[in-house]
């Protein structure tokens, strides 16, 4: 029971707060940071990602030749392509291209390919996911539905049907992989809204009488964004093998200059029982970025997700 | 109260930026047989607010109090027009200087919220957006209310902090809810719902959040914010000594009705309804033997009988009778100061009522 006392003057409890060390002027997000730096696997996987973007954008400086040079093709005969030699560290591929060379540069394709086809399926996903779960009522339900039969669709099938249509163009493939995550960002941002409207800050927010949409855009939206985010870097891991399934398929890149892992994988097809260093190589260069971006996802959704915090 | 009956409600609707002139005669909030169902398909409404009426004049402070799931939360989300949408049943009149929330449209009731009825929630964790700066979660309701500069609202957000009691405002602005401690973070929500000098302003439990030497700190905090500004306080509590330090009239809940209300130290002195005695007899004495067991009222809020077929105290009740038995109780004046009871055998008058078993 709690019997005021007048007599009894408040004691400014600011007295006696322990002090708050490194919590001082951190948000959500910087705390997130400091968890990831505990976990390993989360050193782990940015070490890989890193990596991989630094690769990908010094690819002129650390590939030993210039890309799609064939000038070797002649030492390529039908049985046998020349393996690892002091001129080319990992050997040769099947045009008479230095291996090394094009897996490098065919990270700057994945990581190209990747970040635009993620942005394309974040961006589509969180405007639909917004007015699902911002508008609620008819909006959720109508784009809810639309999200359910994209949904329905086998992403796969949805990115080759795209790229299809599209033609052999750039950005087609982009657009295709990026399509296809579409609806699951939709979903995801307006289920993650939906939760947070229940919370008690937004009934306090109403009864400050704010406006239906500084509620949502400043208040439910930037809460929600968590798993949305952590989406965001697992799917850029499946953007990448999506990428080489479609170029396996024949509907990546028109251009063989361009060195695209992929692709690489399916040239390599003819002299899988000769040559298997040609498929085993770009293989995985796909596993490892896969698995760093993965890695990295995972952490940062445990950092981010309060019940899992130890 | 519900046989007060009021004229004002054809009353233009006031929205002027200035409040008007307050009439301190006039009421400011009118509940008048509020009724609140939770309706669920295949499933008996459950009727959480039944018929309760109550009234608060410009900066009084008025109290309900009652167990967990007498429906005092409820009525306060009804007045702040924050019951869920779906499957609520409200019925009666909440009228706030003579117009009636219950019917009045989104738009107007969303610019008479924060700037002239605000509401305190009981938990200061949740209450607070953590991915926000509290400086911005200040400034935001002064920005949304107010024809103000960012700077203006900024430096109106720190004299707010400042008077709430938070040491260094300036930085706590900055800062996220998680850094600040459980006191300080209802002292932060304290600053937000009277950032607009609201005339009525509601608390659901303010303190049972926090520790009990901060409590008496934030009611200390409000009774002074509340006086200083002339805003009326409700004052939601199943907390019998905030009510006697606080309040200047009480309404107690049971099961949804109102079974007594009365000006707080006619209460005191005379509980009539032997729920109210029984709430009165349960709270430890420091000039008892220290060895004497408490009184608890018996049972739990969970066994009650419909108000439409006897006193729904009936069963946890020493004094229940045949007579208790008979439906609809009426809330009876008895005693000076507007003092209301629903009773049948209403504890005597006599001043020790602690010895009456």
């Amino acid at each position: 029971m709690t019997i005021l006392d007048a007599e009894q003057g408040p004691i400014d409890e600011g007295l006696f707060d322990p002090p708050a060390g490194d919590e001082r002027g951190t948000s959500l997000w910087q705390g997130a940071f400091r968890r990831l730096r505990r976990n390993p696997s989360a050193i782990v996987g940015a070490v890989i990602v890193v990596a991989f973007v630094l690769v990908a954008i010094f690819a002129p400086v650390l590939a030993p030749y210039e890309p799609a040079g064939t000038q070797w093709i002649s030492q390529v005969t039908p049985s046998s392509v020349p393996g690892p030699s002091p001129g080319h560290l990992l050997g040769l591929d099947s045009f008479g291209s230095d291996m090394l060379t094009q897996l490098i540069y065919g990270a700057r394709q994945s990581l190209i390919i990747g970040v635009v086809s993620t942005t394309i399926g974040l961006l589509g996903g969180a405007v639909l996911g917004l007015i699902a779960g911002g508008l609620g009522g008819w909006w959720d339900t109508g784009v809810m539905r639309i999200v359910d039969i994209l949904l329905s669709i086998p992403s796969l099938l949805l990115a080759v049907s795209i790229a299809a249509v599209m033609g052999r163009n750039p950005f087609a493939i982009m657009i295709a992989i990026g399509a296809a995550q579409v609806p699951i960002f939709a979903r995801l941002l307006r289920g993650s809204m939906l939760g947070q409207r229940r919370q008690d800050y937004v009934l306090a927010a109403t009864s400050l009488g704010l406006r239906q949409r500084r509620i949502v855009m400043s208040h439910v939206l930037p809460n929600s964004l968590g798993p949305v985010i952590v989406q965001a870097t697992l799917v850029l891991a499946t953007a990448i093998i999506e990428v080489a399934a479609l170029s396996y398929l024949g509907l990546g890149s028109a251009d063989p200059a361009i060195a695209e892992w992929g692709r690489m994988l399916v040239k390599a097809q003819d002299r899988l029982q000769s040559d298997p260093r040609l498929a085993i190589l770009p293989g995985i260069c796909i596993a490892i970025t896969a698995l760093g971006f993965t890695l990295f996802g995972e952490a940062l959704r445990e950092a981010l997700d309060p019940k899992s915090r130890r | 109260m519900s046989d007060q009956t009021i004229a004002a409600g054809e009353r233009a609707v006031t929205r002027s930026r200035t409040r008007p002139e307050a009439n301190r005669d006039e009421n400011l909030l009118e509940v008048e047989d509020l009724s609140v169902s939770f309706v669920r398909r295949g499933a008996q409404p459950v009727r959480a607010v039944d018929g309760v009426s109550f009234v608060v004049r410009p900066g009084q402070i008025v109290g309900i109090v009652g167990e967990s799931g007498s429906g005092k939360s409820v009525t306060s989300l009804a007045v702040m027009g924050l019951l869920p949408q779906r499957g609520v049943v409200a019925s009666g009149q909440i009228r706030y200087r003579g117009q009636d929330l219950l019917t009045l449209g989104a738009k107007k009731l969303s610019d008479l919220r924060g700037r002239e009825i605000a509401m305190v929630f009981q938990d200061p964790m949740s209450s607070l957006n953590p991915v926000i700066p509290i400086g911005t979660q200040v400034t935001e309701v002064l920005l949304r209310h107010f024809d103000v500069s960012r700077g203006e609202a900024r430096a109106e957000a720190e004299h707010l902090l400042r008077r709430v009691g938070i040491p260094d405002p300036g930085r706590r602005l900055k800062e996220y809810p998680h850094q600040l401690s459980g006191g300080m973070r209802q002292r932060a929500l304290i600053a937000i719902a009277l950032a607009c000098k609201p005339a009525l302003l509601i608390c659901d439990e303010p303190t049972t959040a926090l520790d009990v030497t901060i409590q008496a700190q934030v009611l200390e905090l409000l009774k002074e914010l509340v006086n200083d500004l002339d805003t009326a306080m409700v004052m939601i509590t199943h907390d019998l000594g905030v009510v006697a330090g606080l309040c200047d009239f009480v309404n107690v809940m049971y099961a949804g009705r109102v079974v007594e209300s009365a000006p707080r130290h006619e209460l005191f002195a005379h509980p009539r309804h032997r729920y109210t005695e029984g709430l009165l007899a349960s709270m430890p004495r420091l000039d008892h033997p220290r060895t004497e067991p408490l009184r608890p009222i018996r049972g739990t809020p969970r066994d009650i009988v419909s108000w439409t077929k006897a006193c729904a105290f009936a069963p946890r009740c020493d004094h229940a009778d045949e007579a208790c038995m008979s439906p609809d109780l009426e809330l009876v004046l008895d005693g000076p100061g507007e003092h209301r009871m629903r009773c049948v055998h209403p504890a005597p008058l006599a001043s020790d009522v602690a010895d009456d078993d």
